[in-house]
């Protein structure tokens, strides 16, 4: 018998771990002499309070839900791929392949070939370490963290070396026409009322969102997911089911880089139109908080997402109007990682405990 | 390369390792104790950036020195209380701690400084300056012993020498002593530990607190020693860099040394791509150094160069029975 209802499990503790977040976020903006309420008013205002707002907003939201649920599928196998920026990044480079060398003749098509690098090159980096993880028992985490920046390196020397654009700056040449995604911009304008306007939301949206069902489907409703979960929660009953743990690891891996590699759709073929150096932005790490918030769950990762979009647009327009820099979206990104993961039990104990109590009422 | 050029590089190399020397230590008390830590990088940049600010308000940097090593400890606390007291994920809460001391220095330091989310230059008493070991200058003049001596065992600030001295007093501390035998074993079975009436939360918690004081030195050393005040992430994947080198040693105090200064050697050739070009006649790719750390570790777990193997219940809070 389980200490506690199930809603309070997926809905009361992460709700009083981000609560605790909110709280420390607010002390942190208090200490450098800025009003926490009138920050949030202008976050609101900033993010949500315009279609252009909406549009920056949505863009975040998809680069986080795809490495939301790359690190999610990889937590049902109790595995933590911290690699998802490396991931990222290298699925960005099989995104900038795909649209310079091969003539897509319409968009649809450069976004599903595109889509299919990404997922590529994004599952054959976190390929290696899975494989290290499985055979020779090297840790997962160690190894992701070492290709992050073995990532890095090779982008950098590729974008100031083979693939680089005449001119000064390190990036590829943009990408032809054809592969251009429609924006919000091109697909919700309609006659005079021009919506979305300027704003990087792009149809990848709705792979995104398609990713959400899709992953729900393999971990919930087939035999790969049953595996992949019940690995997850224990290895050696899995063997006894006649699991094998090196494909366990290896597949949801390779699943784990794909999905994180897929980002690449968003930033690179949807807004940047090029790859640039450090396209990622960091987006590889949030996702660790994305999944950790969402509880593993595409649902919750879809909702956790568009909170941290909301968080990184209303971020940008509180550095723009305020003396709050920037990095005060990292602090509070930490600071839900800490509660609604690291400091998880510190939340829970104290409310088992109380639900014990009161059923003993 | 002429033998003025090989010093040069050896004493950068001196320079650059002892940061990775000493966060690598560090690691290495927690790890042997069976706490994970990835939250290296972010302590030592929480130390710098405290380190640094008080120095530049004080004028003193051993205020900063003490200010940087208690930034790092109330980091070390959180991470104690996540996985030790309440028996959290390790690696998650090391990914929290990187990820706030990234945020708050900048965030603080705009705030107090407005520069920028740096700290301002620093400079006479708020920097460690170099010391001039005794007879240095009178025995500059013999050949070879001399200018080695000279060069580069003299002339370093005193944190290269408490980086340096750390290495056998660790060593001494793991193998010869009551506290280092037990902390070894709470990183191998805590349970027998316990059986044994010795408290696994205690030993943890102060294996948390050196790893802490470390990190904080090595801190310190980066913003006021190695450089001139804080900047924005200036710690530079180096807490990455010495995990890798922990692992590359095995655990163990000696080859962390030499695994350092293998990594510091490393970063000092991709500071200088012309000594290299002028020795090896072909260019080598500067990237190529700066993540040559990272996949030599990698090739390391591989398991191609004998095997590492972790301390056995690293990573495991632990559960007493009831």
């Amino acid at each position: 018998m389980d200490a506690m209802p199930k809603w309070a499990d997926v809905i009361l503790i992460p709700l009083i771990s981000i609560l605790l977040a909110a709280v420390l976020s607010a002390l942190v903006i208090v200490a450098i002499g800025e009003s926490p309420l009138a920050a949030l008013q202008l976050m609101i205002e900033g993010a949500l309070g315009s279609t252009y707002g909406w549009g920056y907003t949505l863009y975040y939201a998809t680069n986080f839900i795809f490495t939301g649920l790359a690190v999610s599928v990889a937590f049902h196998a109790r595995l933590f791929n911290i690699g998802g920026e490396g991931q990222a990044v290298l699925g960005g480079l099989g995104v900038a392949l795909a649209c310079l060398y091969i003539p897509w003749p319409h968009w649809t098509l450069a976004l599903l070939g595109a889509s299919v690098m990404a997922a590529v090159f994004g599952a054959a980096w976190a390929a290696i370490p899975a494989f290290l993880q499985a055979k020779r028992g090297s840790h997962i985490v160690i190894t992701t963290i070492m290709f992050n920046f073995i990532a890095a390196a090779l982008l950098n020397y590729l974008l100031i070396g083979a693939l680089k654009a005449p001119g000064m700056e390190p990036a590829t040449p943009k990408f032809p026409e054809a592969t251009q995604l429609p924006s919000f911009q091109d697909m919700f304008s309609f006659g005079e009322a021009t919506l979305f306007r300027g704003a990087p939301a792009n149809v990848t949206f709705f792979v995104a969102i398609a990713a959400c069902v899709l992953v729900w489907v393999l971990i919930w409703r087939t035999r790969l997911g049953y595996e992949i979960r019940s690995f997850g929660q224990s290895e050696s009953a899995a063997k006894y089911a006649g699991i094998s743990p090196t494909k366990i690891i290896m597949v949801s891996m390779l699943i784990s880089g794909a999905l994180a590699g897929m980002m690449a759709i968003n930033n690179v073929q949807g807004e940047a139109e090029r790859l640039v150096l450090n396209a990622v932005e960091g987006a590889g790490f949030i996702g660790i908080a994305v999944a950790l918030m969402g509880r593993n769950h595409p649902f919750g990762v879809l909702v956790a997402a568009l909170l941290f979009g909301f968080l990184y647009q209303g971020g940008a327009e509180l550095a723009l109007w305020t003396s709050i820099p920037r990095e005060l979206i990292i602090v509070i990104q930490a600071l839900v990682i800490l509660f609604t993961g690291a400091l998880d039990n510190m939340v829970r104990m104290p409310l088992q405990r109380l639900f014990l109590a009161m059923r003993r009422a | 390369m002429d033998f003025a050029t090989l010093l040069q590089m050896l004493d950068a190399t001196l320079r650059l390792a002892t940061p990775l020397l000493l966060a690598c230590l560090a690691g290495l008390y927690s790890e042997r104790a069976g706490i994970f830590d990835i939250g290296l990088e972010g302590k030592m940049l929480a130390a710098a950036f405290l380190s640094a600010a008080i120095a530049a308000v004080s004028g003193s940097v051993w205020l900063g020195l003490m200010a940087g090593i208690g930034a790092s400890m109330s980091l070390s606390v959180v991470h104690g209380l996540a996985s030790i007291t309440f028996r959290g994920n390790q690696l998650i809460s090391g990914v929290a701690i990187n990820f706030l001391a990234a945020g708050l220095t900048v965030v603080i330091a705009q705030s107090w400084f407005s520069q920028g989310g740096r700290t301002p230059q620093l400079s006479g008493g708020a920097r460690f300056n170099p010391i001039t070991l005794p007879f240095a200058e009178t025995l500059q003049n013999v050949p070879i012993i001399g200018p080695i001596y000279y060069e580069l065992i003299s002339g370093h600030t005193a944190l290269v020498y408490v980086a340096l001295l750390m290495v056998p007093l660790t060593w001494w501390v793991l193998y010869r002593t009551r506290f280092g035998l037990r902390l070894r074993a709470v990183g191998e079975n805590p349970a027998a530990v316990d059986t044994a009436g010795v408290s696994v939360i205690y030993l943890r918690f102060a294996a948390v607190g050196i790893c802490g004081i470390l990190c904080g030195i090595a801190g310190a050393y980066l913003a006021t020693a190695l450089q001139a005040g804080f900047v924005k992430d200036m710690s530079a994947g180096r807490g990455f860099i010495a995990l890798a080198a922990l692992i590359f040693a095995k655990w163990r105090p000696w080859y962390a040394l030499y695994a350092c200064l293998l990594f510091g050697f490393l970063q000092a050739m991709s500071l200088r791509p012309d000594v290299i070009e002028r020795v090896l006649s072909f260019q080598v790719n500067g990237q190529l150094l700066d993540v040559l750390p990272y996949i030599l570790t990698v090739v390391i777990l591989a398991g191609f160069v004998g095997k590492a193997i972790p301390p056995r219940a690293g990573g495991d809070p632990y559960v007493k029975e009831r």
